[in-house]
């Protein structure tokens, strides 16, 4: 384990000694804090609802409005008339019930940690990208690379979804109600995606690893993009987390298509195995 | 992996099965299944007032951690600080993966949400808001 020879770790500051990647230290105690959010989460309470009418409000502000709304113990925030404003909802790292009562442009709910998450019409490009926990229920469709890049929470599209639907998938679930478009789970690296209609060209293209489940049809698979069994354990977790948004597959879920990564790609075993979390 | 191997297989051995893993003596690739979905019936206390507290109605993004190992220690994977926190050594862990990937859950939120978490001292010198 690599250490640090200069002072306490744990301040801040400019260091000079370099680490070569090994774990970075070892903090954990059994008697640690019992918080459930982070420390510096604002305290809200979901039964203390408020609203912003952002008909005639900067993306910024309305960003801005909802922390200060946070910040004074609101949990239930409503949205009315975003208007397809881009990057709206973003960077949220706490828990909170969020409702866009329209659509959103470009980038929406990006950076998500926690909140719970409806938009009732539309998202454009990038909704939800990078997200890390929590829920985002889309009502309508979804532009491309929905859920880019996402490391975890559930991301959830009950009508159809544009091209690179969780290109580089880190974590979490992605549900699609509907179609979604061609090199869906490009590069995805762990995580389940759930694709109730039909998926479009090169499914899976270069997956690394992680489970794509489909319900409609396949246009083809992409490259190292395998179909494999489908278990017990994947159609319990499967009817559960449908149910938890209301969703159905019209085939059945034990009639899914499971898709995994054939590993025949990935070079992995090159990698010294420090070098491997890097890549987790 | 999709459940070809068994789920414990990784409590039950050392994880060096192929040629290759037993031409270098060490295990290749991650030492847990990341494709394995949590059993529900075996949530602890601490983890389902996690789940009420957040107002969700499952695990979440907990669902994609498990407990694995640094250094032939049981460690949980940190994805805030992109490290591995170990499993302090007088925690005694149970003798399957299910089990012992609720205890690296609860675990890693007691980490997380501690205001000794390396991202508290990170916020404190670089949060913009």
């Amino acid at each position: 384990m690599a250490k640090l020879e200069q002072g306490d770790p744990t301040e801040m500051g400019m260091r000079t000694e370099q680490l070569t990647g090994r774990t970075q230290q070892v903090f954990f105690s059994a008697e640690e804090s019992g918080n459930l959010t982070y420390p510096w989460a604002p305290e809200v309470d979901f039964e203390k609802c408020s609203e912003i009418d952002a008909e005639n409000l900067s993306a910024s502000d309305i960003n801005k409005q909802i922390r200060s709304l946070m910040s004074e113990g609101y949990g239930t925030i409503t949205v009315l008339n975003p208007g397809a404003k881009h990057s709206l909802g973003v960077g949220i790292l706490s828990r909170l019930n969020l409702r866009f009562e329209g659509s959103l442009g470009y980038f929406g709910c990006g950076l998500l940690d926690g909140p719970n998450v409806v938009i009732t019409g539309r998202v454009g490009w990038s909704c939800a990208e990078n997200m890390m926990a929590g829920t985002l229920l889309v009502e309508k469709n979804a532009g491309s690379t929905f859920g880019a890049a996402i490391r975890g929470g559930d991301l959830v599209c009950r009508g159809d979804v544009g091209s690179r639907t969780g290109i580089d998938q880190k974590g979490g679930t992605i549900i699609v109600g509907g179609k979604t478009g061609a090199f869906s789970g490009f590069m995805m690296q762990r995580g389940r995606m759930v694709i109730l209609g039909d998926a479009g060209k090169n499914l899976g293209d270069s997956m690394y690893d992680g489970t794509i489940y489909v319900g409609g049809a396949i246009a083809d698979l992409g490259v190292d993009a395998v179909e494999a069994d489908m278990t017990e354990l994947d159609c319990e977790w499967l009817q559960r987390k449908l149910a938890l948004y209301g969703m159905e597959t019209s085939n059945g879920i034990e009639n899914m298509t499971k898709i995994v990564a054939g590993k025949q790609l990935w070079n992995y075993d090159n990698l010294e195995p420090s070098e491997k979390k890097l890549v987790l | 992996m999709g459940y070809d191997k068994d789920i414990d297989h990784f409590v039950k051995g050392d994880g060096i099965d192929s040629e290759r893993e037993q031409s270098i003596g060490q295990h290749i690739g991650y030492r847990y299944d990341v494709n394995l979905v949590p059993d529900y019936t075996r949530l602890t206390t601490f983890l389902k007032d996690y789940i009420s507290k957040m107002g969700w109605q499952d695990l979440n993004w907990l669902e994609d951690v498990h407990m694995g190992y640094e250094e032939n220690r049981p460690a949980v994977f940190d994805r805030n600080i992109n490290g591995w926190v170990t499993v302090p050594p007088d925690i005694d862990l149970p003798d399957n993966q299910q089990d012992r990937d609720m205890i690296a859950r609860e675990l890693l939120i007691k980490f997380q949400m501690s205001d000794r978490h390396p991202l508290a001292d990170l916020r404190k010198a670089y949060a913009k808001f």
